[in-house]
């Protein structure tokens, strides 16, 4: 799949494959074209080249068609909807399924108490990780099958990020298919089933995660030993 | 610049030359656009390069109609002499209404505008000592009018009294034209489109924003005060009716249309203003007495332009080999 | 005392209109950033479409349920055909076609009805009721009541209904809602639509009182919008109680300064204009907008 913004080429030829169920992590420097790649996944990018779900070709793709389908995006900067309040946020998270289930809001608490507390805060008051759990709870409730996600662990403090990939990790044993562009390698690697590597929109690399983990390159330029 | 000089000189060419194969009444026809052209020059200043959007230019226009009528009928003044006497006054008033609009940044700054327009008849008609209220003020056969009486001669030639407007109206309006290209080339220009472009940027580079802005204003206003000015002695009579919101409506249609507040479209936005009501009327079951379709056609117009604005753009730029300089 | 409470009780009936009309001004711009200068145009051509039903021997009530329901999809279609093609570039753009709209319309109007003034017999009988020794117009009370409930019937839908959030996440942030799923430009439309219900309402409450015709609305746009900045330029509930103060205000100034008379309100409310943005830009309940460096 090829994509553009304007008159650059962001993507020459990016051929990824995700199987059901699993969890991916793609991985580059700044300006690799990850965020290009999910962004082309869910329709925000035209591109040329096809995306396929379950092995069939989606022809229009539109952000609202993509998410009727089950497809969740949570973009850099987590999208919150600052002036609403956490619970509209949610509730609106639910868009897609046919009325907000207290007991889809009640999961999101449990995942996430921090929410429950702040649930009639402006969303846009809380901090960055709290707006991250936002995020992250706004795409339970729309049940997705497949969640992609663009840096979660962007500013926020350790802490944070481990309950965020924490809560990933049962998203994805509840059969959630994730796939995570993250610059954050390791932790990334750790997390995921298989990864992919772009450099200047291209993939170089991919394969299970553990290997990765122990490639040389990979090592070097982006685990830093 | 040399298309522009070489067009320039063309224009001055055709004014020259026009009145010649036209009858009297469409010289006088002419005259008016003369006018409403200043108006629009005025407008172009304030719009196209400040970035400052005025509903309200018939009000200017009005302060210089009037001023003139009442200089002219209360205080036998001689036309010829009002007409600066109207621009200053209307200028002042402009640097007054400048000033609280620098408050007010675009649509709220035009709606504020369109706020005067619309209390203008009202103001008008409420001081009718001085203004003659409804009724207004007729300026026809008073002997302070040039031309009428007597003969203007010039270079041995006998002028009619339209000829003679033809002429007053169209040598301000060159002069002022001249006037306002050299305005808006030099400094002046310049720090004015880089107050619009960015006021922050502006700012930074030590330029006074509130004094340009202001400025702008009142050249703005001045100019609109002479439009009202030729207007008013052109038509010998004002009422509140002469200046009524349509016409600051049909002002600003009149700018945009003239290549989006360049002062080389104005000439277009004036003859729109005077001459769209007449094709109006060519339409067969419209009545030539009904303003509700001409009123009409001058929206549908603006509307249709800023829908095609993006296509036209793309190409003016394709022509012009200048990239998106007005992509603003 | 009984003649200023039935002034303060006539601006309250004035502000009623002007409120609901600031209600529609901010309901645009929250979600889009345009000033929609046709937005009293509009008001006064569903003010227009309502009387001639009326002339054509319908009862008030289904004349003005049938203008409701026609204006809202004439909103919606305005933007649906007029505005979706640019809204994407400068607003400028957008707000110089409200503003060919506004003429367009004002034109329309003429062509159509001409331009003297029409009688619009309201369903509120001008006969007073007596309260205590205060007359209230029944007129008055009602135009209170009717611009309340639907102010209020709007605050429903938004807080409360699904089509609530979502016109509300488009507003806000409308890239985002679409990936949650919402249909963005369709909320537009509706949003649109509802601007030119709250505007017909406004319409019809004043054509009783002012004279129906084609200027009509002006002077009230301009008094929407001065309560607009009043309240704070996106505060929806800035815009109806600015709506209600500047009624309340206007009537009194013109009642108890002279000068001022009836004609020279509109030059009050634009010095509030003035006055408000000088003094305390976010108005009464706005949110301070910090500017971006």
């Amino acid at each position: 799949m090829e994509a553009r913004y304007g008159e650059i080429r962001a993507l020459h030829d990016v051929s990824i494959t995700v199987d059901d169920g699993d969890f991916v992590a793609i991985l580059g420097a700044n300006g690799a074209g990850k965020t290009t790649t999910l962004r082309a996944v869910s329709g925000t990018v035209k591109t040329s080249g096809d995306v396929l779900l379950d092995g069939s070709k989606i022809f229009r793709r539109t952000p609202e068609s993509m998410a009727r389908r089950g497809v969740a995006h949570v973009p850099e900067g987590r999208g919150t909807f600052t002036t609403l309040s956490v619970l509209d946020n949610l509730r609106l998270g639910a868009w897609v399924q046919r009325g907000v289930s207290q007991r889809d809001l009640a999961r999101v608490f449990e995942f996430f108490p921090r929410l429950y507390e702040r649930r009639d805060q402006q969303a846009g008051t809380l901090s960055g990780g709290e707006q991250q759990m936002l995020a992250l709870g706004r795409a339970m409730m729309a049940k997705p099958r497949v969640l992609l996600l663009d840096e979660p662990s962007l500013g926020l403090a350790p802490l944070m990020v481990r309950e965020i990939f924490d809560a990933l990790q049962q998203m994805n044993e509840g059969g959630v298919t994730i796939v995570v562009v993250e610059q954050n390698a390791t932790l990334a690697l750790r997390a995921a089933k298989h990864a992919y590597v772009l450099e200047t929109g291209r993939v170089v690399l991919g394969g299970v995660a553990a290997d990765l983990q122990e490639n040389e390159s990979v090592r070097r330029s982006y685990l830093g030993y | 610049m040399r298309v522009k000089l070489i067009a320039f000189g063309l224009g001055v060419l055709a004014l020259i030359v026009l009145p010649f194969p036209l009858s009297d009444f469409h010289t006088v026809q002419l005259a008016t656009v003369g006018a409403y052209f200043i108006a629009i020059l005025g407008l172009d200043v304030l719009t196209g390069n400040s970035g400052q959007i005025s509903l309200g230019h018939g009000a200017f226009m009005a302060v210089g109609g009037y001023t003139t009528a009442i200089l002219m009928s209360d205080h036998g003044v001689r036309d010829l002499w009002t007409i600066p006497i109207a621009a200053l006054v209307a200028g002042a008033i402009g640097v007054l209404v400048g000033i609280p609009a620098l408050r007010l940044s675009g649509f709220y700054l035009a709606l504020a505008t369109f706020g005067i327009a619309v209390v203008l008849p009202t103001i008008l008609k409420k001081f009718d000592g001085l203004t003659g209220g409804s009724t207004g003020i007729t300026l026809f056969g008073k002997p302070t009018q040039t031309g009428h009486g007597f003969q203007v001669t010039i270079l041995g030639r006998h002028l009619t009294n339209n000829e003679w407007l033809y002429a007053l109206t169209w040598t301000i309006g060159v002069v002022l034209f001249v006037v306002v290209w050299l305005l808006l080339d030099s400094r002046f220009g310049r720090s004015l489109r880089a107050v619009r472009d960015s006021e922050l940027a502006a700012a930074a580079s030590g330029v006074n924003r509130s004094t340009y802005k202001v400025a702008a204003f009142g050249v703005s206003a001045a100019f609109a005060g002479v439009g009202g000015s030729l207007l008013a002695i052109n038509v010998a009579y004002v009422s509140p009716d002469t200046f009524p919101i349509q016409l600051s409506l049909y002002l600003l249609v009149g700018a945009v249309v003239g290549f989006y507040g360049s002062i080389w479209g104005a000439i277009i936005g004036a003859l729109l203003i005077q001459f769209l009501p007449d094709l109006v009327h060519q339409v067969p079951h419209i009545d030539s007495k009904q303003a509700g379709p001409t009123t009409f056609f001058f929206g549908a117009v603006l509307i249709v332009l800023m829908l095609l604005l993006p296509f036209l753009l793309r190409l003016g730029a394709l022509l012009t080999n200048r990239g998106y300089s007005r992509a603003q | 005392m009984a003649n200023f409470i039935q002034q303060v009780v006539s601006g309250l009936a004035s502000g009623g209109i002007y409120g609901s009309l600031a209600l529609a001004l901010v309901l645009i711009h929250r979600s889009t950033g345009v000033l929609n200068f046709a937005q009293g145009e509009l008001a006064t051509l569903s003010a227009f479409i309502c009387w001639s039903l009326i002339d054509h021997g319908w009862a008030f009530w289904p004349a003005f349920g049938a203008t409701i329901v026609l204006s809202f999809l004439g909103g919606a279609a305005i933007q649906q055909t007029l505005i979706r093609p640019i809204q994407d570039g400068p607003v400028l753009g957008v707000v110089i076609l409200t503003i060919g709209l506004l003429i367009a319309v004002n034109g329309l109007m003429t062509w159509i009805w001409g331009g003297a003034g029409k009688q619009f017999a309201g369903p509120f009988s001008t006969a007073p009721i007596n309260v205590g020794g205060v007359a209230f117009s029944k007129q008055d009370i009602g135009v209170i009541v009717i611009s309340l409930v639907s102010v209020l019937l709007i605050w429903l839908l938004f807080a409360r209904t699904k089509l609530g959030l979502g016109l509300r996440a488009a507003a806000v942030n409308p890239a985002e809602a679409r990936l949650t799923g919402v249909r963005v430009p369709m909320m537009l439309a509706v949003g649109w639509g509802l601007a030119a219900v709250l505007g017909a309402v406004a319409g019809v409450l004043a054509a009783p009182s002012l004279f129906l015709e084609p200027n009509m609305m002006q002077t009230v746009l301009l008094y929407a919008f001065a309560a607009a900045v009043l309240g704070g330029m996106d505060s929806p509930i800035g815009a109806v109680i600015g709506g209600l103060v500047l009624g309340v205000l206007l009537n009194l100034v013109g009642t108890y300064v002279h000068w001022v008379g009836g004609e020279l309100r509109l030059a009050v409310a634009l010095a509030v204009i003035l006055g408000v943005l000088i003094v305390r830009p976010a108005g009464l309940f706005g949110h301070t907008a910090v500017r971006r460096v």
